[in-house]
This record gives C-alpha cells, sequence and structure tokens, in this order.
C-alpha cells in the first residue's frame, strides 16, 4: 500500500509530501524524505515492554504494573519535575500539562536547552515573523545564522529558501542572495552567495554593528568586528536595506552561543528596524518536529510558554528559576517523568546526575542514556508514525500527524491519560 | 435535567418580550413549554436574559496565543489558582483558555465568535476552541487577501468564487467571510500598505473595493447566515471616516431580504475626523446618520476603555504603524497566500487626548444609532479593552450621570473633539439586552438556530442576574452584571452565585454550503496549483480534520 501526503515526525520543518510503502503493517520504503527522516520511518530498536528498576536492574512488567507503580512516584513526591515533549502530540502536551498541574510539579520542554532565549527575546521585543511559504514566495535574501541546516533541517532550502521558486520567485536560486554567519564554514555556508565568519561569542557585537550602521552611526562603528571588516558589514546593511523581501533564520549558534537571550533579541531587533526600509521576517529554527506545538500549548493553557512551575497550585513562569536544568542543578526534583526526549543524552552531567538520585519515569518508544537512569520505563508508539496528532511545523502551522501503520503499543496520550486516572485515585478524588 | 425559572423579570427582545414577569421551563438543553418534575430556580424579581453573545472576540488561535507569549507581564495578572472544578487561570488581556470560558460565563455569556480565523491556521483555532469551556464558538475565516479569491474578483468569475469559499468553509469548519484592511495584507506582503478603497493592490490589479463587493456578492449566494464581516481600510487614520462610509456605501446594491449585507466591526477605529493625531477628531455623528437612515449595514463599536491591554489584528501593516508610534514590542506574522497579523500591547491613558476621544467614539456609536438592533456590543477583546469590561461599559450607556463622572476625568479634547458630553440618551434594560444578546445574534444569523432568545425551541442559554430591573445605580448594575446569579448554557446551570458549578465543553457551529459540483471541480483544478506551486503545505493536509471539532454544530446552506 502506498500512503501519500505523510508528514515526517523528525525536524521542525514538518515536511508533509511523503510517501510511504507500508507492507504488512511494516514500512518498506519511504520517498522524498531526507535521509534523517527515512532512518526516523524505517524505524529502529524499540523498547519491547514495560519496564520496573528492581535491585538495580530493570525487569519487564506490564503496562498496569508500570502505570501505577509511575502514578505512585509521582504522587508520593513534593516537587515532580515533567520534561520533554520535543517529539509527541499536541494532545498528549495537553495531557501532560493537566497532570502537571494536578500534580503541582514542574512542567517544561526541551525548549529550555535550545530555544528558551528564543522565547524570553520574543517577550523582550517582539518578533516580525511570517510562514515559510511566505518565504518561498517572495525572499530574495536569505540569512542563515548560526544555523546549518544543510544537516539540521535538511530539506529546508529546497522546499521554502534557496533552492525554492514561487510566485514572485520563480528564478529560484538565480534571483536570490543567500548569506550565511557562522564561526565555521558549514555545509550550509558551502552552498551560500557569501560566507561571514565570526569570532566565536561575538554574534551580538556584529548585530550591534549592523544595527549601528543601519541607524546611520557607521563613522563609530571599529574598522573590525567580530573578525568581520567594517567594509563588510556596510555592505551586508546595504543588501539588506535593498532587498525585497528579507528573512534571517537563527539556529542555536545564535541562542546558546555567549548572550543568548540578548543575540536573539538583537538579531530581532536589527529584523525590526530594518522593517523601516523594506519587508523582512525573522524565523528562529526550531529542531523537533514539535517542540514548537508544545510551546503553543503551554501557552494557551497556561499562559506560558515553558517552565511553568505548579508548586503554588497556580502557575509561577520563571525561566532560569523554573526551567528543567536549574531545578536539576539545584537538586530540587524528587522525582522526574521524562516524555519524548532524552535529557540524560544531553543535560548538563550535574542534571543527569541528579536524575539519577531520583525515581525516574521514562516515556519513550527507543531506548537511549535516559533508559539506564530511569525506574520505570514504558515504552509508547511512535508518534506520526503508529499515532495521530497535532504538530506544529517552527514557523506555528499546525499540521495532522498520520498514523501509517497499527502500533504495537499505547500512545503518550493513552499513556499519560492512565497514570492521570490513577493519580485521581490515589488522591481519592 | 428540568428546570422551572420561575419570578423572573424577561427581556427577550427577539420574541417581543421586554420586563415581563413569567416563567422559563427548560427540557433536554431547550426552552420548551412543558416540564414535569422540574428542579425550580426563584428568581425573584430579578433580571433574566438569554445568554451573552460576543460576536467579535478574539480569543483562540494564533494571534491570542503569541500574544500570551509576547506578554508574560499580561499572563501574570488574573492568575488564579486550580480548584476542584476549574483549571488555573491566568491573564488579563491575553487570558489563558481557561479563564476565557470561566469568565465568559462568569459574566453570563454563553457564545463567542473568534471573528479572525487564518485559513492556514484554522486548526490552531480549532485546537484553543477544544480548550475553551463553558461557550459555544464560531470562526471566521479571513478571506479577502486570499491569492484565489482575488484573481477570481478580478476576472470575474462568480462561480468559481463562490465555490471556493464554499470549499473554505468546509476546509476551515469556518463560519463566514471575514475582510480585514481589503488588499492590505498582500501588499503588507511588501511592507506596503493600501490607503484608500481605489488603490491597486500590487500585482493583483484589483482594488479593495472591487474584492469588498465580490464578497458580499458571493457571501449572499451561498444564503450564509452572516452577512461579510469587515475591519474597514484605514482603521486607525485620522479622517479615515469618510473611506468608512464609503465602503458601506459600496454594498448598498447588495440584496438581502433576511438581514443586513455588511457587518461593519470595531467602528470606533474608524470614525475619526480631521487630518493629523493633532486635530483627529469623533466622527461618530456622522457614522450614526448613516446607520439610522440605512438598513444595509450592522456595526459594533470595538469600545476602548482606559488602562493596559494587547491589540491584535490580521492588519499587519497597522500593527507596524503603532511600533513606529510607540516604539513597543511588536509582533507580526504573514500567512503565505492568505492573510497577516500583528501584536502589540497598548496603554491606552485618559490623560492622552487620542485616547479619552477613542473612548468617547464608542459611546457615542451606541449611544447616537437609535435602533440597538444595528448595534452589537464589543470592546474588539482585547483590541479596546478585555471582554470583562463590559459590565463597566455597561454601566456608562445606561447612566448618564456615570458618564458625567467620567468625563470629568479625562483629556479636556474630549469637548471640544468628541460629543459625548452632549449625550443625554440613556440605554435600558431592553436595549441592552438587544445589543449583547439578540442583535450579535440575528447578525450572525443565529438566531434562527435558538440563539439569543428564549422562545420554545430555543437553546437554554439563560442568565440570571442578582438585580432587580428597576435598579438604577450604576455601580450596583455593574457588580451584577459581572458576577451573574446564574448562567444556564444548554440547559444545565454552570454559574452559580458567580463561581463556576459546571464546565461544559461547548459547542462549535460552522456553516456547510452546499455548491454546484462541475464548477467545485474546476475551481478545485485551479486550487491544486496553487497548493503545487505556492503553498509551503499538501492540499491533502490542508483541511481541518473533523477531529478537531469534537461537537459541531453544523449550518447547511443552498445557493
Amino acid at each position: 500500500m502506498i500512503i501519500t501526503d505523510v508528514l515526517c515526525p523528525f525536524c521542525g520543518d514538518l515536511c508533509d509530501d511523503i510517501i510511504v510503502e507500508v507492507e504488512n503493517n511494516k514500512i518498506i520504503e519511504v520517498k522524498e524524505a531526507c535521509e534523517t527522516g527515512v532512518s526516523k520511518m524505517m524505524g529502529h530498536e524499540r523498547i519491547a515492554a514495560p519496564m520496573i528498576r528492581e535491585n538495580g536492574k530493570l525487569r519487564e512488567t506490564t503496562y498496569e504494573e508500570a502505570i501505577n507503580k509511575a502514578a505512585k512516584i509521582l504522587v508520593n513526591s513534593l516537587r515532580p519535575l515533567i520534561y520533554g515533549w520535543g517529539s509527541t502530540t499536541c494532545e498528549a502536551d495537553e495531557k501532560g500539562i493537566e497532570l502537571a498541574e494536578k500534580l503541582g510539579a514542574i512542567i517544561d520542554n526541551t525548549t529550555s536547552v535550545c530555544h528558551a532565549p528564543s522565547v524570553l527575546a520574543l517577550q523582550n521585543v517582539g518578533l516580525p515573523s511570517c510562514t515559510l511559504g511566505q518565504i518561498k514566495n517572495r525572499a530574495d535574501l536569505i540569512i542563515y545564522w548560526g544555523s546549518n541546516q544543510a544537516e539540521a533541517h535538511p530539506r529546508h532550502m529546497s522546499k521554502y529558501t534557496s533552492f525554492s521558486k514561487g510566485l514572485f520567485t520563480k528564478e529560484g536560486r538565480k534571483g536570490k542572495h543567500v548569506l550565511v554567519f557562522d564561526v565555521r564554514k558549514t555545509t550550509t555556508a558551502e552552498v551560500a552567495d557569501d560566507f561571514i565568519q565570526l569570532d566565536p561569542g561575538e554574534d551580538y557585537r556584529v548585530l550591534s554593528a549592523l544595527r549601528m550602521i543601519l541607524a546611520g552611526g557607521e563613522d563609530i562603528v571599529p574598522s573590525c568586528v567580530g573578525g568581520v571588516p567594517k567594509e563588510k558589514l556596510i555592505e551586508i546593511v546595504d543588501r539588506m536595506k535593498s532587498s525585497r523581501f528579507g528573512v534571517l533564520f537563527f539556529g542555536m549558534g545564535l541562542t546558546q552561543s555567549r548572550g543568548k537571550p540578548y543575540n536573539v533579541a538583537n538579531a530581532i531587533s536589527l529584523v525590526r528596524e530594518l522593517n523601516a526600509h523594506t519587508k523582512f521576517a525573522v524565523i528562529p529554527m526550531r529542531g523537533h518536529f514539535n517542540v514548537t506545538g508544545f510551546n503553543q500549548v503551554c501557552a494557551w493553557a497556561t499562559g506560558f510558554a515553558f517552565a511553568v512551575d505548579f508548586a503554588r497550585g497556580q502557575p509561577w513562569y520563571n525561566p532560569g528559576e523554573t526551567s528543567s536544568v536549574d531545578v536539576l542543578n539545584r537538586g530540587e526534583c524528587d522525582s522526574a517523568l521524562i516524555i519524548a526526549s532524552d535529557p540524560a543524552a544531553h543535560f548538563p552531567r550535574k542534571c543527569v546526575e541528579h536524575l539519577k538520585k531520583i525515581p525516574l519515569i521514562q516515556i519513550d518508544p527507543c531506548p537511549g542514556p535516559t533508559t539506564e537512569l530511569a525506574d520505570v520505563v514504558i515504552p509508547v508508539a511512535i508518534t506520526g508514525i503508529e499515532v495521530e496528532g497535532t504538530a506544529y511545523r517552527m514557523d506555528g502551522v499546525p499540521l495532522r500527524l498520520r498514523k501509517i501503520i497499527e502500533p504495537s503499543h499505547l500512545s503518550d496520550e493513552e499513556i499519560l491519560s492512565r497514570i492521570l486516572d490513577k493519580v485521581r485515585e490515589l488522591r481519592g478524588d | 435535567m428540568e428546570l422551572l425559572i420561575k419570578n423572573g423579570i424577561i427581556y427577550d427582545p427577539l420574541n417581543r418580550i421586554g420586563g415581563e414577569k413569567m416563567d422559563i421551563l427548560v427540557k433536554d438543553g431547550k426552552i420548551v413549554s412543558r416540564v414535569k418534575n422540574p428542579k425550580v430556580i426563584d428568581a425573584g424579581g430579578r433580571l433574566v436574559m438569554p445568554g451573552g453573545v460576543d460576536m467579535h472576540t478574539h480569543i483562540a488561535g494564533g494571534k491570542i496565543n503569541v500574544g500570551r507569549m509576547l506578554r508574560p507581564e499580561d499572563g501574570r495578572r488574573g492568575i488564579e489558582p486550580r480548584r476542584k472544578l476549574t483549571r488555573v487561570c491566568t491573564g488579563y488581556s491575553v487570558p489563558n483558555t481557561f479563564a476565557t470560558g470561566y469568565r465568559y460565563a462568569k459574566m453570563g455569556y454563553t457564545t463567542t465568535f473568534e471573528p479572525a480565523m487564518p485559513p492556514l491556521l484554522a486548526r490552531h483555532t480549532h485546537e484553543e476552541f477544544r480548550a475553551i469551556p463553558m461557550v459555544d464558538k464560531g470562526g471566521i475565516p479571513l478571506l479577502d487577501n486570499h491569492w484565489l479569491i482575488m484573481e477570481y474578483i478580478k476576472s470575474g468569475d462568480m462561480d468559481k468564487l463562490t465555490a471556493f469559499i464554499a470549499w473554505m468553509m468546509n476546509a476551515t469548519k469556518g463560519y463566514g467571510i471575514k475582510i480585514v484592511n481589503p488588499g492590505g495584507a498582500e501588499a503588507w506582503g511588501w511592507g506596503k500598505n493600501v490607503k484608500s478603497l481605489d488603490d491597486i493592490v500590487p500585482n493583483f490589479d484589483i482594488t479593495p473595493a472591487e474584492i469588498i463587493h465580490g464578497l458580499a456578492e458571493a457571501n449572499e449566494r451561498l444564503n450564509l447566515p452572516h452577512s461579510i464581516h469587515i475591519h474597514c481600510n484605514n482603521l486607525g487614520h485620522p479622517g479615515n471616516y469618510d473611506t468608512t462610509l464609503a465602503t458601506f456605501d459600496l454594498v448598498k446594491d447588495v440584496a438581502s431580504e433576511k438581514r443586513q449585507v455588511m457587518h461593519a466591526t470595531h467602528v470606533q477605529y474608524h470614525s475619526y475626523g480631521g487630518s493629523t493625531w493633532a486635530d483627529m477628531d469623533s466622527k461618530a455623528d456622522e457614522i450614526a446618520k448613516y446607520i439610522n437612515s440605512h438598513d444595509h449595514v450592522t456595526i459594533d463599536p470595538g469600545q476602548v476603555m482606559f488602562g493596559d491591554t494587547t491589540t491584535m489584528t490580521a492588519d499587519g501593516p497597522m500593527e507596524h504603524e503603532l511600533h513606529m508610534m510607540s516604539k513597543r514590542k511588536w509582533t507580526n506574522k504573514d500567512v503565505e497566500l492568505e492573510t497577516g497579523s500583528g501584536i502589540i500591547p497598548v496603554f491606552y491613558s485618559r490623560k492622552v487626548s487620542i485616547n479619552s476621544i477613542q473612548w468617547a467614539i464608542g459611546l457615542e456609536l451606541a449611544l447616537l444609532i437609535k435602533s440597538p438592533w444595528k448595534t452589537a456590543l464589543t470592546t474588539d477583546h482585547p483590541n479596546g479593552a478585555p471582554f470583562t469590561r463590559y459590565p463597566e461599559i455597561i454601566s456608562l450607556l445606561m447612566s448618564e450621570k456615570r458618564r458625567e463622572e467620567a468625563l470629568r476625568n479625562v483629556h479636556d479634547a474630549i469637548n471640544k473633539r468628541a460629543i459625548i458630553a452632549s449625550i443625554d440618551r440613556e440605554l435600558n434594560w431592553e436595549d441592552i439586552t438587544i445589543m449583547t444578546r439578540a442583535a450579535p445574534s440575528k447578525i450572525l444569523g443565529l438566531d434562527k438556530y435558538g440563539k439569543g432568545q428564549l422562545g420554545i425551541g430555543a437553546d437554554a442559554d439563560i442568565s440570571i442576574y442578582d438585580i432587580s430591573p428597576e435598579e438604577e445605580d450604576p455601580r450596583k448594575i455593574q457588580s451584577a452584571l459581572s458576577h451573574a446569579k446564574y448562567t444556564i448554557k444548554g440547559g444545565e446551570i454552570v454559574v452559580k452565585d458567580g463561581e463556576i458549578v459546571a464546565v461544559p465543553e461547548g459547542r462549535t457551529y460552522w456553516v456547510n454550503p452546499e455548491f454546484d459540483g462541475e464548477t467545485t471541480k474546476d475551481m478545485l483544478d485551479d486550487l491544486a496549483v496553487k497548493f503545487k506551486e505556492y503553498y509551503s503545505v499538501n492540499l491533502a493536509n490542508y483541511p481541518v480534520q473533523d477531529a478537531y471539532v469534537p461537537h459541531p454544530v453544523e449550518i447547511k446552506t443552498k445557493v
């Protein structure tokens, strides 16, 4: 059976034109997707059955026992952390937020360690932006800053930017100027018209210089800023001003280098000021296919996009205090539920050490470093392959993930619902 | 469940009941004429009305949600903890979905319409509808700047235009046609705007006037329950009232026997005289004069109330202008082929001449337009103020004394550049019931589907306020309207003594127009090209799936 218009549950581009061939409830071929997407959709090692750690070893058990054990851990905790959400549906996110609210837990998602600075910058200065189709049809100047999407979002350039064609971009690549700012010559930089190599940690200064030149203050800009000659910076500003429609995409090279939210706010401010001259947009290159969706759900359900602490029975949002890395670093949590992400592989060592000390519940289709630390492991179906539901593309366009094959496991949403029910039961309400 | 509400003073203007003591009977969610063993509510001479209907309130979707992310400082205002029945509440001008539902219900409102749904992001609007409890909902898709709409109007292909709109209602699970600064969003794709009804939209060789007229005609051909719903060009510009009047006049040849053919929204922002902010003045009288002498247009004021709030609109270039003036944090979101939007926080100050005049104009419109059937009360939530300010606005409309008090504390300019001080009209409960229930329901075309009225067979959406209709103290009026004694939604008591006692999910109204199959096929060929060449998503993934509308009310229409 051939299934068309399938969404790829991998990166924030959320490609929706994938063709999948299924035979006997197994995916045998994936077309149109990038290599990473194909690999994800073809499948990997799975966690076979629920497991509980006893005497230091994981032993297989039933869903019921694992869910009961998870609920008990959570109910007996005073400061549980519920973290993850990069690769699941918005429907699961909604359940997770309800669970956190019920428990008085801290809920946070992977934004915390990738684009949290973008959210903080948004709340400081705003975000002049657009959907990716607007870029495809109009943009003649494309800037990537600290983002190597040739590796991280492999179809980004061909679908939406450098190589795409649209109503007002009929010439495709020929009619566009592509500019890459990075500290090293990435694969992305190799296909750009111009590569601006920045000294590491100098993003903020370079952005400030560009803004100063744009504001007419080039006479006070030093002859070289962050490794970029002043003449080059002036040329770039001229190009920005004379573009018909410009866009600046930024990745973790900007959000996670020195200056973090200040870098992003500076980049957004540059774009904001360019709108007095021409049309300009800015888009964060969000990583996982539904990391954006969690921010959306969390915002409409709690008023805040991530890092929400319900300990007071009501939301308290204070990234830096209520964000997972900070809570774990302070050794504050007495249990954690990790879903659809692998913090043991990505968090700072001290945080992982604390995760090892406390009762840890993992909900995930695949084993990873976090499994090694988990006390309860609950395997689930793969979202977007075995489970349908909503995901938000990096530009906030919501799409419905498809179910392509029948699952052998329960979904994230189902597991969370059952944990929530059990928590209610244990609490007697 | 059966209910008997006795001894209430009933206002039900759609059934010509204006303050009569009578019983209301409820069974299976509807108003009925007979019950067997009802629970009795003794309304004891208090005010009883149909549930409130807000026809223009930005409560769900991409804009309000970015508003929440943009303004955690607003989120921190209005925080309420989780209770046994209710989820956490946050926000003042950008409340979370739960607070939105509870706060409407506590004011006695039971129906709310989101008037700016970008088609590509309609799924998001419906997800938030699912998460807003208590009230029934509907979303009106933004269609005026869509490339295919502009192309069909340009080529005069009314059949395909109509077919496409019918398809869009299905695809977005939408309720009508929203127009926002027609041509402006497309021009804003290049950082430009349109400045008059006769400006040419760049690259599309069409004018705003042509877009408006074409959509009004298509709307009537499709027999949609609601008329076109327009945010006129030139919002917020001094001297814009003549654009507004010319917009009204554009569609007077479009006929409908059953209702208006244009609903102009937040007209306060479109009633400005003068040529700069220094001489901007109120032209509410000119607008009211037009509305009073024509029957094809209805309005809502988009009342401004003093204080901090958040503006959000599909009028992207306008929000950028506000940003250039105030320099406050600003978001913009262009949506490919379709529309755009922008958000900026605002503080309306009683010490600022312009804000004071804006405040006055909204009240003037409501007071100078003679028939309350032509005005639905709105603040264009949260643009003029959050919807929670309605009780205060109603008290101002009902009491000249309260307006006089308020006038003492606003900018002087109001005496020279506004009309409010000279108006002595005081609205009565019948006027208020019309403006907050019957008129919005009728303007939306929902009166026939049991909203905004208490006739036999109507939805048992009822509000009971702890006040006698004789009471004249404006502060008591405000207080009673802020906390309904009872709100009954679909026959279920959901608010008692101002507190939430039940949390139903609410339904979603959408319109499904039937249209000729052959034309639709041709139109779909054109649409397929748009998706293949220009959209960033595939056609198959575009329409909103049924899963997003768990409690639909499908209204079928025929050409």
